[in-house]
């Protein structure tokens, strides 16, 4: 089936190429097309809290306009994509004015709703963890990791409904696709502190550290998330620093898994 | 109880304008606070924050460092049993000291030439977002 990727700022950047190298060799693998939009711009990184903000609604409504005239669903890897371009798409369904301001501004009539889907959304409803399972080459066995979900995939649950929001189990029926160990811990779903790194780093230092102390504390040797952003905060911890855990993006053990031999091209 | 004052009612109307809430729905029962995860930093607490807005003191929400130092991680919206959404609350807050002196809490002198290479862009882009206008 074929599909359009967003691929966002951060993964045509510096911080986060390894994840899309890594998750688009295994698409291919998996017998998927993505297929990189033509023309995307930044979501905008935040999904815009004040109602009367409309504006900052136009980029991600773009996206979104093109992935309906196309009739193929939208797929992101990164989070914070995923979570501005899911909750757009609901707003666009829900609110007849925004909708309509914005239809002005892009000048194009509203195309209807677009299937926004995170890739591992994508995993686990249109592949399906049984076929992934028999991909699967280089089971990681013995291996101990971590899910860490973050915020932008879950909440709010209403709109994102991407798993329970309190007790979510999409990554680690991942992580025992690919054949190692979930590590169980309390704060998978707690904050890493976020942008809060700009402006107030030792708050997203003290929020990171507890998330990774507690992973440890569990037993994990790996940490795995979607998010660029919680990516950069657990590795700026003290433990992470000292390479006591590992932090990766979830398509890095996923190729793993899957024994591709992923280019490192960077950007 | 009386009328509530004037500056409450103005100042609740704004919030609501701008973040769809109703703080007045607010019943002080702490949960928001129970789960927020930035709660250390904050010299109010996200329920102070609600009552303090009930109450029409604008003044002591304006000046008081927790909308700077909330994360909009939706943790306490999630867990409110009135449905609020507090993320959007303290938006509206940063909103009301943002907007109409066009501060900026964050400009890009303020960050180093390391932090500029290593931050990722998610980071700037949210950051500029959220503490600029």
């Amino acid at each position: 089936m074929d599909y359009l990727y967003f691929p966002g700022c951060t993964l045509k950047g510096s911080s986060a190429w390894q994840m899309e190298n890594t998750a688009l060799e295994a698409v291919a693998c998996l017998g998927l097309n993505l297929q990189e939009l033509k023309q995307w711009q930044c979501c905008g990184a935040v999904y815009p809290l004040s109602e009367e903000e409309i504006i900052t609604l136009v980029s991600p409504a773009r996206a979104l306009y093109a992935a309906a005239e196309s009739g193929k669903p939208l797929v992101s890897l990164c989070s914070a994509c995923h979570h501005v371009l899911k909750r757009t798409q609901v707003r666009l369904l829900n609110d007849k004015e925004t909708r309509e301001k914005i239809s002005c501004y892009l000048e194009e009539d509203y195309p209807g709703e677009a299937r926004v889907l995170h890739y591992l959304e994508l995993l686990r409803d249109e592949v399906g963890w049984q076929a992934l399972k028999e991909k699967v080459k280089n089971p990681l066995q013995g291996r101990r990791i971590a899910a860490y979900y973050g915020c932008m995939l879950l909440r709010p649950s209403r709109e994102m409904c991407f798993d329970n929001p309190e007790r979510p189990r999409i990554m680690e029926d991942f992580i025992n696709i690919l054949g190692a160990e979930v590590v169980n811990y309390p704060f998978r779903i707690r904050c890493c502190g976020a942008y809060l790194a700009v402006t107030e780093n030792r708050v997203a230092e003290d929020a990171s550290r507890k998330i990774v102390k507690m992973a440890l504390d569990s037993g994990a040797e790996e940490m795995t998330t979607a998010c660029p952003l919680c990516r950069y905060n657990l590795e700026k911890t003290p433990e992470a620093k000292q390479g006591k855990v590992k932090i990766s993006y979830f398509s890095e053990p996923l190729s793993e898994a899957l024994n591709l031999e992923v280019q490192e091209v960077k950007p | 109880m009386g009328k509530p004052v004037n500056t409450s009612d103005r100042l609740l109307a704004e919030i609501k304008e701008r973040s769809g809430q109703e703080v007045n729905a607010c019943i002080q029962c702490g949960k928001c606070t129970a789960g927020c995860p930035m709660v250390e930093a904050m010299d109010l607490l996200p329920r102070q924050v609600m009552l303090l807005l009930q109450m029409g003191n604008e003044k002591e929400v304006a000046v008081s460092r927790t909308p700077w130092v909330c994360a909009s991680c939706f943790t306490c919206g999630a867990r409110c049993p009135r449905d609020l959404d507090l993320s959007s609350i303290m938006e509206a807050v940063r909103l009301k000291v943002l907007r109409p002196r066009d501060a900026k809490v964050l400009s890009p002198g303020d960050l180093s030439v390391e932090m500029l290479k290593e931050l990722p862009q998610q980071a700037l882009v949210s950051g500029f977002r959220k503490f600029s206008r």
